[in-house]
């Protein structure tokens, strides 16, 4: 029971007892939210075990790098006060050697000397030798002058880029990685530079994922309009026998459907066989298609097409055919009746579809591996390098944080668009 | 104007959805389709558009021949029943597209869209989306479009199938006003009958894929041809019996199955013995008539007395027939009638037509 609002006041509608109506919902609710939650809780649970600390570590992993401070804990904090002019003072050399010479005797696993020495050559490639012998000696090292001594090890001690990258280093946090994943690093004099244009590797290949995704949804989105158009307008049952075509593959496995790939296109595969065969190619000039951008482009487009239709589909089959009549009784011709009319409507199907093959093909990783070669690879096919050979678990983070921003701006984009709530997934 | 002649339907080679139809309309008529759900109105009109086909047959229009003309070089207006507005476009879009498609400047059709709104009384309504009009308003939308380039022919397929009762009806006199106002031929497509007879020059009944019958919504009513319109349009009784002789003045004696005999008018009865259908308005049948040489008379018992202000509904045992309905009009000698009671009932011959029986 309510009691009737006053007029012009009907925020502070109140129950017949006096209790503010909203809180009174609120009360009523309660036990109806409560259940609503238990419902999802295991979802939560799996999501927040699944995907948000995943990320979280990742996301940490990319910055967070103590292996300075783990190694050389009291030259870490000394070589904070250093000015960066020259070479640092006396005392800080001793803190080092002393150091050093600790650490050499410590076998903590990833806190060795070995381990600094490989985030030293990180940063200054080739500086590897110079830990790994200095650590060696450096326990001949017992009085001063430290610095001569140093440097009477090894004349690079004398440089200051080592010292710079050593102070650099001494933090818990580092964007080193970032930087090395956008092909940037830190030059002698502390300053951001563009890496030697040899070692770009990360730019093009993410460039080239863009791109390659980007002409892998084109070509999706062309060969998926005609077939979700059938799909949506054919009777029953010729559209479920197609819809069945369309799913089988992604009833097969993906392993089965790339490597089906192969036994198609390579240099002994069936398409050069059938072109031999037919003498379009002559036997000596069979083309290589597979292990290349070509084979990657067509196993991905195979594998992400039925992420294209099923949308398209969902949105195609909603729109009644009365509206093409509708044009045609207006004067209109078929082409353009289908451009002003039934295209525009089928927008939110396409950009559903665009959006989910744009990502999905981003962040691709099997199928690059398996048929792209060496100039298919996309920058998944890097993180994993990353993550299972090199070790530079910081690194391969860095990279993958860095994919997950460039998706997450496409979908803001998109937002922007076409508006989230208009994309129709199926 | 528009001419079908002998055409046919088969959506699967099997059976016939239109069987035979020849059509005439005049230019400037109002014709109507009437018939019940299934019946190929619906396809008749889709294959005037050109969205079917003919099977078999020829349609003309204006004289020529246009069973490979394709829909949009018709020149026919069309309104959906679904209205089948353009949900991406604003309403001044809509009613433009006609207008693009045939290449008119901006400002043409800025001018023709403003004035075709309104001529349907919406002339604020240029910029909304379809979604953002009620289902009245979204009508008179597509009644604008289909004649906003003003097609001499204009199609409708039910259009007022959607709109409640009152809307219906105001609808209905605002598009026969257009009608006359503009001079344009409709074809018009329902299964109301009362909308039928109220808009129409001429009603086609539609059963079964044929014309049933043709003609003006009068004559529809006051002699229909066969059972079947009579029992379609309007409120009938029936009388089931057979024919004994057939006079000279057409008035055939009848036989009824209760053993009364009755003169009727022979309208598709043509042999002695034949079983028929009698079929009398309830409107026409009076209580304790004035006894004249053409009138027939019969007794009745009043079974239910429906009260309805203007006239009294009575329902009485006729003949055996238990659903009999008799119209008492609530005027100053009507006749004070009471549930059981036996009266007599008649009518003048003429009015009570021999029709084919349906269930024979
Ligand atoms: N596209 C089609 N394919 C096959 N059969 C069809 C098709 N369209 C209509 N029919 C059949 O043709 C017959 C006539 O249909 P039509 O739509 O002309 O009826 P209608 O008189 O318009 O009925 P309603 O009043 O219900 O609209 C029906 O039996 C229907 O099942
Ligand atoms: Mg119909």
């Amino acid at each position: 029971m309510t009691d009737v609002a006053a007029p012009g006041a009907p925020e502070n509608i109140t129950t017949s007892d006096g209790v503010p109506l909203k809180v009174s919902l609120a009360r009523a609710t309660r036990r109806q939210r409560m259940q609503a939650l238990l419902l999802v809780l295991p979802l939560l649970l799996f999501l927040l075990v699944a995907f948000v600390l995943p990320i979280g570590e990742m996301l940490f992993r990319s910055i967070y790098s103590p292996i300075g401070p783990d190694v050389l804990p009291n030259f870490s904090k000394v070589i904070q006060e250093w000015d960066g002019e020259d070479l640092p003072p006396e005392s800080t050399f001793e803190v080092f050697v002393k150091d050093m010479t600790a650490a050499r005797e410590s076998n903590e696993i990833g806190k060795t000397v070995g381990n600094l020495a490989t985030r030293v050559n990180y940063e200054i490639p080739g500086s590897r030798g110079l830990f790994t012998k200095s650590a060696r000696k450096v326990k001949n090292i017992t009085e001063g002058p430290y610095k001569e001594a140093l440097i009477g090890l090894d004349k690079r001690w004398e440089d200051q880029h080592i010292w710079r990258t050593l102070q650099r280093i001494s933090s818990n946090y580092t964007m080193s990685f970032y930087l090395a994943a956008t092909d940037r690093k830190y030059d002698e004099n502390n300053d951001i530079v563009m890496a030697d244009p040899l070692y770009q590797i990360y730019l093009p290949i993410m460039g080239k994922t863009l791109w390659l995704s980007a002409l892998i949804t084109f070509i999706c989105l062309l060969v998926a309009y005609p077939v979700s158009y059938l799909l949506a307008t054919l009777p029953l049952r010729t559209s479920n026998l197609l819809m069945i075509m369309v799913l089988l593959p992604f009833w097969t496995s993906l392993l089965v459907r790339t490597t089906a790939w192969i036994a198609m296109l390579q240099t002994e595969g069936i398409v050069n066989n059938i072109l031999v065969f037919t003498r379009v190619i002559s036997e000596e000039s069979r083309i290589q298609m597979i292990y290349n951008q070509t084979g990657t482009i067509v196993a991905m487009v195979h594998i992400l097409l039925p992420f294209m239709i099923l949308p398209l589909y969902s949105v195609m089959k909603t729109i009644p055919p009365y509206y093409m009549r509708a044009a045609r009784s207006l004067g209109a011709t078929g082409t353009y009746s289908f451009v002003k009319v039934y295209f525009p409507q089928t927008i939110p199907g396409i950009a559903a579809g665009t959006l989910l093959v744009f990502i999905l093909a981003i962040g691709y990783y099997i199928t690059p591996a398996l048929v792209g070669g060496s100039d298919g690879l996309l920058i998944s096919n890097l993180i994993a390098d990353h993550i299972k050979k090199t070790l530079n678990w910081s690194l391969g983070s860095a990279l993958g944080a860095i994919l997950l921003a460039i998706v997450l701006i496409f979908y803001w984009i998109y937002n922007k668009l076409v508006g989230v709530d208009n994309l129709k997934f199926g | 104007m528009v001419r079908f002649q002998n055409v046919q339907k088969s959506y699967d080679g099997e059976t016939l959805v239109v069987k035979d139809l020849n059509l005439d309309i005049a230019t400037g008529e109002f014709v109507t389709m009437l018939g019940p759900s299934g019946s190929g109105k619906t396809t008749t009109l889709m294959m005037l558009a050109g969205f079917e086909p003919a099977t078999h047959g020829e349609i003309y229009l204006n004289g020529n021949p246009i069973n490979n003309v394709p829909p949009h070089k018709r020149g026919i207006g069309m309104v959906f029943q679904n209205y089948a507005l353009f949900p991406h476009m604003s309403v001044a879009e809509n009613l433009a597209f006609p207008l693009a498609v045939r290449g008119m400047t901006k400002s043409e059709q800025e001018d023709k869209v403003k004035r075709v709104l309104e001529m349907v009384e919406l002339p604020e309504f240029g910029g909304r989306r379809p979604a953002q009009l009620s289902g009245g308003q979204q009508q008179r939308v597509a009644v604008a479009r289909a004649l906003v380039f003003e097609p001499d022919l204009v199609l409708m397929d039910e259009p007022l199938g959607a709109l409640d009762k009152q809307l219906r009806e105001q609808m209905q006199y605002e598009i026969k006003h257009i009608h006359e106002s503009l001079g344009v031929t409709v074809v018009y497509v329902t299964h109301d009958q009362s909308e039928a007879l109220t808009m129409s020059d001429r009603v086609a009944v539609f059963e079964d894929g044929i014309i049933q019958q043709l003609s003006s919504p009068e004559e529809l009513y006051e002699r229909p041809k066969n059972s079947f319109v009579a029992q379609f349009i309007g409120e009938n009784n029936k009388l089931r019996g057979t024919v004994q002789e057939i006079g000279k003045d057409k008035l055939a004696t009848v036989k009824l199955d209760s053993g009364d005999m009755v003169k009727a008018l022979a309208v598709n009865v043509s042999s002695k013995g034949e079983r028929t259908l009698l079929s009398v308005r309830p409107e026409r049948v009076a209580i304790e008539p004035k006894k004249t040489p053409n009138t027939v008379t019969l007794t009745g018992r009043v079974e239910e007395l429906i009260y309805l202000g203007d006239h009294i509904r009575t329902r009485m045992s006729v003949a055996g027939h238990p659903d009999f309905i008799v119209k008492v009009p609530n005027n100053a000698e009507h006749h004070e009638l009471t549930q059981g009671q036996t009266t007599t009932l008649g009518w003048q011959a003429e009015d009570c037509r021999a029709l084919d029986d349906l269930a024979a």
